[in-house]
């Protein structure tokens, strides 16, 4: 027994001595294997990277919540500090909400007569998930936020998600109870979007900056900086008239896009669960 | 018998820390700050936390480990998968190569000497992205946060030290 015990040490240690001397090898050809497999659209990349956020975005969850209210302490306090200037500043934006809120109802009254003279199909039922933000877990280079929220509370691939001042991003994917949101200024967005006042249709790319451009504009098109840029719902994946940004540049031929939303402020955000009767959504949106 | 047996789990608790401690900063290192003009300036403690257990305990560090940590941070973050395993494991070697002319080092040169070993971990990242997506990107980000991970070495380096005096000061 001795004997074979001898036997078997002394096979295996030019088999350790041979792994160690090519885990290097081993290791990164492993890594470029992974990375090709990652950019063929693999099934098993995208569900492992799931699996990982899904048992990860509790323990996230827990541990952004101090800094939330941290946060929001240090803004109380500057909130105190500039109360007057405050106070008076959302008497004025109240005035004038106001009026825009009559303006709404007229215009509610007038769209709903009039589509009911059309006999204008509804609008589809739009239902809404709001979610918190657990982590920003962009790098240099990637620019995506994890989401507490997944399949199980009605989130899915492709969703838009929206803050209250405007759209943030797209569902990349989806796990069990956490998701992935693409922010819109990440390099691999792409959204349909077009311009209010002249109707144009063009694409919000981003790419990795703070302002995204459009890209496919017609060559004729009109663009000022201070047009708003809304979704268009082109590919029926997103609805329309979501309030994107507005045009900051238009010079060089690059259109840049300064969004509305405040990243510093996105805490929360509402998915909308948005589905055009009838329409087949091609399975869109990077991994 | 029973002190045996804690004694054994005390020596493997002691072997695993860098590896956990190291994913816990992933983690730590993606909680939402809420401060977006921050976001192009984020460090990659990651590579301050590898590039410190690799001089300091490269045997609570070794190959594997790393590549599970860069794997972990690629499939948390969102960008292709195996950009930040090859940016790691290059990081590893390039200290594996030099640690024999650092012992003894002070702490300013040790973090003099994370300052190219991190810049070419880096530049590996954004190659192998420019690759991956076929196109050239925009370097300024990779930039930045390459001046923020030199930067914030000292204060993580500082922490490391603590917990390596603390839990290691037989080693």
């Amino acid at each position: 027994m001795n004997n074979r015990l001898g036997t078997v040490s002394r096979l295996a240690t030019p088999v350790k001595a041979w792994v160690q001397r090519f885990a290097v090898f081993l290791l990164v050809t492993a890594a470029l294997a992974l990375t090709l497999l990652g950019k063929t659209d693999s099934t098993i990349v995208h569900k492992t990277r799931v699996a990982v956020t899904d048992a990860v975005a509790p323990i996230l969850d827990f541990a952004s919540r101090p800094v939330g209210s941290a946060v929001d302490a240090i803004e109380q306090v500057q909130q105190l500090a500039a109360l007057a200037e405050e106070n008076a500043k959302l008497r004025n934006t109240n005035d004038r909400l106001r009026h825009w809120q009559t303006v709404a109802y007229r215009l509610e009254a007038e769209n709903t007569a009039l589509r009911d003279m059309l006999r204008m199909t509804p609008d589809p039922n739009t239902r809404y998930v709001t979610a918190r933000v657990v982590a920003d877990t962009g790098g240099a280079f990637v620019r995506s936020v994890l989401i507490h929220a997944g399949a199980g509370d009605g989130v899915a691939q492709g969703q838009a998600a929206v803050t209250g001042e405007g759209l943030a991003g797209r569902v990349a994917q989806s796990g069990g109870r956490s998701a992935r949101v693409l922010l819109i200024t990440d390099m691999n967005s792409r959204i349909p979007v077009f311009l209010a006042n002249s109707r144009e249709r063009a694409v919000l790319a981003g790419d990795n900056s703070s302002r995204p451009m459009l890209l496919y504009l017609g060559p004729r098109a009109q663009v000022r900086p201070g047009d708003r840029v809304l979704t268009s719902g082109v590919g029926g994946v997103f609805p329309a008239g979501l309030p994107v940004g507005v045009v900051a540049s238009a010079a060089d031929g690059q259109v840049r896009v300064q969004p509305f939303v405040d990243w510093g402020r996105m805490e929360y955000l509402r998915l909308i669960d948005f589905e055009q009767p009838g329409l087949l959504l091609p399975a869109s949106g990077p991994d | 018998m029973r002190q045996d047996v804690w004694h054994r789990l005390d020596l493997l608790a002691r072997s695993i820390l860098p590896f956990f401690a190291t994913l816990l900063l992933i983690l730590v290192g993606m909680v939402p700050l809420r401060v977006p003009a921050l976001s192009p300036v984020i460090p990659s403690l990651v590579m301050v936390a590898v590039y410190y257990w690799t001089v300091y305990k490269p045997n609570l560090m070794p190959l594997w480990a790393v590549f599970l940590i860069g794997l972990f941070y690629d499939l948390l973050g969102g960008g292709p998968v195996g950009v930040g395993i090859l940016s790691l494991l290059l990081l590893h070697g390039l200290v594996g190569g030099v640690r024999r002319y650092m012992v003894g080092a002070s702490f300013l040169a040790i973090w003099l000497v994370f300052a190219p070993i991190a810049a070419a971990a880096f530049f590996a990242g954004w190659a192998l992205t420019c690759l991956i997506e076929t196109r050239l990107i925009d370097p300024e980000p990779g930039l930045f946060g390459y001046l923020a991970t030199i930067a914030v070495y000292p204060c993580l380096a500082w922490l490391f030290a603590q917990l390596q005096r603390s839990v290691y000061r037989r080693a």
